[in-house]
């Protein structure tokens, strides 16, 4: 790895100033995609800026309409939170299948946001769910910030401090990991809202994540497994390798997509 | 270089770090901790799982600048006063290990398990918990025995 | 029993260490002024080297040196060699192609060793590493074995058309006669997938070279280190034996990939003079291990098995193409021959063999010995044939395999191997009912409601371990003999150290030696050392693989023994004034027959220091060597049950049984042990692990463990339903009794898995790993059929 200057930054503000002020800079929060990348050559930023003593841009605050995580609270805390567990089952559930243990004890919801790695798990969670992501300029609806493989509406220098979720009616999250990296080969999050409109996210099976409109239509007139189960994906322009050929992955979101309806609390 | 001051096992320490020193290199190399291995570089095998403030984490993927103040515990540190702790002591008399090379990872790893889980933690979710850790040697069996019966004397 | 004697479930002696983090790998060591190579490796497959521009690398802040294979040659120092001489049916000799350890003129494969950079730190080598400039101009290349032989891509000019032997064993003209003769012929396309080692300590060295003394000193990962040592003075030429001191000190898994010898360790040792006497070290990381440790199996075979009207088999018959990779590595060649086709018969009365290789080079890693070695490959063909038969035959696969069952002993098989002793209805009795076959069915009605489908299979293996008698494996074209050495050292207190030239890197000879120790002598496994894995203290020794350090190792250690009793008793007559023929040796004392004299083992040991009793040559130091006269041959029946998820092909492994003959236990727990993680390894070739070439660029895409799958906690059956049994026939041909146990497991699980989800799904063939992907494949393909 190359070597770069570190800076731990108090504030949100501090951070973004360094980050303006150097060449080649690059946010750090759990570090567990960042580093990696690093160590293979594959990055060599001149400054790091670590996210994590930001005291201000974790925890987690529930009100009756919505949950709001703050963008360094690690997957841990999302999983073992009982004010998500209690108002949005499923996101803690979410949580809690990211990684192993020791990555959910580094890795932060808004760090795996802000990557936008097409096989992590939020950002299927923050579609179904209609989230927002708070950055420190603006805030930006779920459907319009993840716009490719590992690209996101975040401008330079931005930072995501929160992000918002509503409390749906009920909803649920089915996760086929790849049987070697554990990251999703496909994921699915189904919620309906309490407007009675349901969406479905879908991350890992293609270049970013996406949602399904016939099954939300379908599901949003009758929330049951019976209404999608004929509704399939067209493998077209779905991830191919060769852990899962497209169809394969497309097979997936029908099946992962029926059993999230039946499992949705 | 920046100089690092934190706990390891409890004693004050501190070095000079590089931006891109990683906590496990600034164990094994400057701390001449080598029990915490380092088996691959995409943060997977769980050979160099520590505790940072009682959390267990991957020591190969921590930044050693950004655990400044803060407490690390090793598996040279989990022994107090001369006797193993529970958990070392299940792995010798379950067989949990047979090479050796992941077994400080996996030992505190499981301790970490058993603290969020505790004592009775089923054998589903250590299996299930022990997904960040690889082993060649053992097949699991006797780790996923070791960590049940040093869950109870824990 | 004695309580830490053999066949006690002692704890093993050597975990204090390694539960307390004070275990000490190559990597943990560092010696004074120690520098630090990075090697540079080929980005191609396949590729021409125009030129090697160093110069911008050697200028660079702590480089001291940056070497490539024309500074190797200037010191004409050799390439690696493989050490096993097979000839092809036409009596023509391998071709074996040159094995530079740093590339001359071309590079094979992605990963091959370029050019090395030592500096003074890691951090400066890798960045010099990076700036050394090397000119390619690719060329065609292969990676698979199947088209080696018709490939534009010619690996080494030594070999036409990549062929490095076509080899055969066996009666080819009888063996085609029992086929025509056939009431029915079973033929199956059989892919044995490659996999990578990945010991989960990568592979690591530091080479010193001490300018005063003019002498060497190596540590590194080795499962053999006298060999490494005999091989880097006789064919590298670095130095004389005496002037090379190999230290294997703990070694974090082996599975056969640090048995052979590498380039790294040869070019470390050598640059350390290089650099004028600074050690060098070099640790490999995770995708360089990938890259470069020599992978295992790959093979690619036609099968074919002929019965009677009465369910009996007439003939066996195989092609297998064999990957070697891009070198032949130091055992590669005897892989797919010897330790393949030998055991092809199975446990099986079969009376026609023949099996033809054709070992061929592709532009991937180098393949040798991975756990079992040629015999999960033999296996594998020969359980699935058994498997697929008895279906077709609409036999009970139990049945159909008793009926062929050899059942006397010993039994002379037509590929070589003369079995010696076995009880093959007894363990399938005993696996059977351990793994309650009779009542599949119902549990098959269970799964099934829960939108599984449940399969069980079945396979019984045999193995030939305890590798090997010296004249047997020479006259096949070993280049060595695999007797084993042991010495006993008893200090004056009574304590005994026992030297060996096993070498345990997770096998627990620390334990398990020292309780042969413990039952011979009556003397406490605490006052027993093991000293291993170093060839200043141990004289020499052959290393620990093939299941050999048992049968092998404990018999020379038995040897020795004896020999120290013999002298022991000696000192005991002087003693107590009595012939030593009338000394007896029994529990720990020494009497004297038909009087009440009697003295301690220790105080004996004392009595031959103090040597104040005048008549006998001082002390109790006795070594033994010992040649095998045999193979021993354990054998078994894993039974596999698996569910399958309907709807994505998802299969995971709920009950596992085996049922092992391995002779007398010396240590049940580690026994188990070995079985378990052998049978974690064959769970993970038959469903995880995938080594994946790319075609096109010939890049291996499986270099990390973001794509290698791994076997991890939850891909073993839980420990309710993984269960162990065991019968025991003693092996003939060592004192304890014993086989080895250490491959066993790696050797009879793939075909069980494979045959469990055949079963579940209805399919006939199936590739290894069943991923979800290829599982749901095989049963849309099931399911389009059908329509």
């Amino acid at each position: 790895m190359e070597n770069f200057n570190y800076h731990r930054p108090a504030t949100v503000a501090a951070a973004a100033a360094l980050l303006k002020k150097s060449k080649d800079g690059v946010y750090l929060a759990g570090g567990h995609t960042i580093l990696p990348t690093m160590k293979q050559g594959l990055r060599a930023p001149k400054d790091v800026v670590d996210l994590s003593g930001i005291k201000a841009m974790s925890g987690i605050k529930a009100s009756a309409g919505a949950v709001v995580i703050g963008a360094g609270t690690t997957h841990m805390e999302v999983a073992s939170s009982s004010a998500v567990k209690k108002a949005i089952p499923a996101l803690a559930e979410m949580a809690g299948k990211i990684g192993g243990v020791h990555v959910r004890h580094k890795g932060t919801i808004g760090g795996s946001i802000a990557n936008a790695d097409p096989a992590s798990d939020y950002p299927s969670a923050c579609l179904a769910l209609g989230a927002t992501i708070v950055t420190n300029q603006r805030k930006i609806p779920a459907d319009k910030f993840f716009t490719g493989l590992f690209q996101t509406a975040l401008k330079k220098g931005e930072i995501i401090t929160a992000v918002s979720f509503p409390i749906p009616k009920r909803a649920a999250h089915q996760k086929f990991p790849n049987p070697a990296s554990r990251y999703a080969l496909t994921g699915v999050f189904v919620a309906q809202g309490k407007d009675g409109k349901a969406r479905v996210g879908v991350t890992g099976a293609g270049p970013a994540a996406f949602r399904v409109a016939d099954m939300e239509a379908a599901l949003s007139k009758e929330f049951s497994e019976k209404s999608i189960a004929a509704i399939k994906v067209p493998p077209r322009g779905l991830l191919n390798d060769m852990h899962a050929t497209a169809a394969y992955r497309a097979h997936l979101v029908s099946v992962l997509a029926r059993r999230a309806v039946a499992a949705a609390k | 270089m920046p100089t690092l001051s934190l706990k390891v096992n409890g004693k004050a320490v501190s070095g000079e770090v590089e931006g891109r020193t990683l906590l496990v290199e600034f164990l094994r190399d400057q701390l001449g901790l080598t029990g915490t291995h380092v088996g691959c570089d995409t943060s997977q095998c769980g050979t160099c799982v520590v505790h940072v403030d009682g959390k267990a984490v991957k020591s190969c993927t921590v930044l050693a600048a950004s655990c400044a103040g803060a407490s690390v515990t090793t598996i040279e540190g989990l022994a107090a006063n001369g006797k193993l702790h529970p958990m070392q002591q299940a792995f010798h008399e379950e067989h949990g290990l047979q090479c050796g090379f992941c077994t400080p990872g996996m030992i505190m790893a499981a301790v970490d398990i058993v603290k969020r889980n505790g004592k009775k933690v089923d054998e589903e979710t250590i299996r299930r918990e022990l997904s960040g850790n690889l082993c060649r040697c053992t097949g699991y069996h006797n780790i996923v025995k070791a960590v049940q019966s040093g869950a109870a004397n824990m | 029993m004695n309580a830490t004697g053999v066949g006690a479930s002692v704890k093993r002696k050597e975990d204090n260490r390694f539960i307390t983090g004070k275990g000490r790998y190559t990597d943990d060591i560092n010696l004074k002024g120690q520098a630090y190579a990075v090697f540079v490796r080929s980005p191609h497959a396949h590729a021409e080297i125009k030129s090697i521009n160093t110069k911008k690398a050697a200028g660079m802040p702590g480089v001291l040196g940056v070497f490539t294979g024309s500074d190797v040659a200037e010191d004409k120092i050799g390439g690696l060699i493989c050490g096993w001489m097979i000839h092809s049916k036409d009596g023509s000799a391998m071709k074996a192609g040159p094995h530079p350890i740093l590339a001359v003129g071309k590079v094979r494969y992605v990963g091959d060793h370029v050019a090395v950079v030592v500096a003074d730190s890691k951090a400066q080598a890798a960045a010099a590493a990076a700036a050394v400039n090397v000119s390619y101009n690719a060329l065609p290349h292969n990676v698979d074995a199947a088209k080696a032989m018709s490939t534009k891509a010619q690996v080494h000019k030594e070999a036409a058309n990549n062929n490095v032997y076509n080899w055969g064993l066996g009666d080819e003209a009888a063996t085609a006669a029992a086929f025509k003769s056939a009431a029915h012929v079973t033929k199956l396309d059989i892919v044995n997938n490659r996999l990578i080692p990945n010991a989960m300590e990568p592979r690591a060295a530091i080479g010193s070279y001490d300018t005063g003394d003019d002498h060497y000193t190596l540590y590194t990962t080795s499962q053999n280190p006298h060999v490494a040592r005999l091989v880097i003075s006789a064919f590298h030429g670095l130095c004389p034996e005496h002037k090379l001191r190999v230290i294997a000190p703990d070694v974090g898994g082996g599975f056969g990939s640090k048995i052979f010898i590498y380039a790294e360790e040869v070019v470390c040792l050598w640059a350390s003079k290089r650099v004028g006497g600074r050690p060098v070290k070099w640790t490999a990381d995770r995708t360089e291990s990938f890259l470069s440790d020599a992978h295992g199996r790959d093979h690619v075979t036609k099968a074919e098995l002929a019965t009677d009207s009465s369910g009996k088999i007439t003939g066996l018959r195989v092609h297998t193409i064999a990957s070697m990779g891009a070198y032949l590595s130091t055992f590669a060649s005897c892989v797919p021959t010897y330790l393949y086709a030998t055991l092809l018969s199975g446990q099986y009365n079969i009376p026609n063999i023949y099996a033809e290789v054709d070992a061929v080079y592709t532009n991937t890693s180098p393949v040798d010995a991975y756990r079992g070695a040629g015999r999960p490959e033999a296996t594998y063909v020969v359980e699935r044939l058994m498997e697929t038969a008895a279906r077709e035959l609409k036999m009970d696969p139990a049945e159909f395999r008793r009926r062929n069952f050899i059942t006397s002993f010993p039994h002379q098989t037509p590929v070589i191997m003369m079995y010696d002793a076995g009880d093959y209805g007894a363990a399938l009795d005993k696996a059977l009912e351990l793994s309650d076959y009779r009542n599949v069915k119902a549990r098959k009605a269970e799964a099934a409601k829960r939108g599984k489908l449940r399969g069980v299979g079945l396979s019984a293996y045999i193995e030939a371990c305890g590798i090997a008698p010296s004249a047997a494996v020479g006259s096949l074209g070993a280049g060595v003999g695999l007797w084993e050495s042991a010495e006993v050292r008893v200090n004056p207190v009574g304590t005994v150290e026992i030297l060996t030239g096993s070498h345990s890197h997770g096998q627990g000879h620390e334990t398990t030696f020292a309780q042969l120790v413990s039952d011979r002598l009556g003397i406490d496994i605490n006052n027993v050392s093991v000293v291993h894995g170093d060839t200043d203290k141990v004289q020499f020794g052959m290393g620990t693989y093939g299941s050999r350090s048992g049968a092998v190792g404990m018999h020379a250690i038995s040897k020795a023994l004896d020999k120290a009793i013999t002298k022991a008793k000696t000192v005991a007559a002087h003693c107590m004034e009595a012939s030593a023929d009338d000394i007896e040796f029994k529990d720990g004392a020494f009497t004297v027959t038909g009087t009440d004299k009697k003295m301690d083992w220790s105080a004996v040991a004392l009595q031959a220091y103090v040597a104040h009793k005048p008549g006998f040559e001082p002390g109790i130091k006795e070594s033994a060597f010992h040649d095998p006269a045999n193979f021993v041959f354990p054998a078994g029946v894993h039974v596999c049950e698996v569910d399958v998820d309907m709807d994505t092909g998802f299969t995971e492994v709920v009950r596992y049984t085996c049922v092992d003959d391995f002779g007398n236990l010396i240590n049940p727990m580690i026994v188990e042990g070995q079985v378990q993680g052998g049978v974690a390894q064959g769970i993970g070739q038959a469903l995880l692990e995938a080594c994946v070439y790319d075609e096109d660029s010939g890049q291996l895409l499986t270099a990390s463990y973001m794509d290698y799958n791994m076997p991890r906690a939850r891909n073993m059956p839980s420990i309710g339903e993984f269960k162990l049994g065991f019968t025991c026939t003693p092996c003939p041909t060592n004192p304890m009794g014993m086989k080895g146990c250490g491959e066993a497991g790696a050797i009879g699980s793939p075909p069980a898995v494979i045959n469990a989800i055949t079963d579940a799904i209805g399919v006939r063939e199936l590739p290894m790993p069943a991923t979800p992907l290829t599982v749901w494949q095989a049963m849309q393909g099931m399911r389009k059929a059908a329509e």
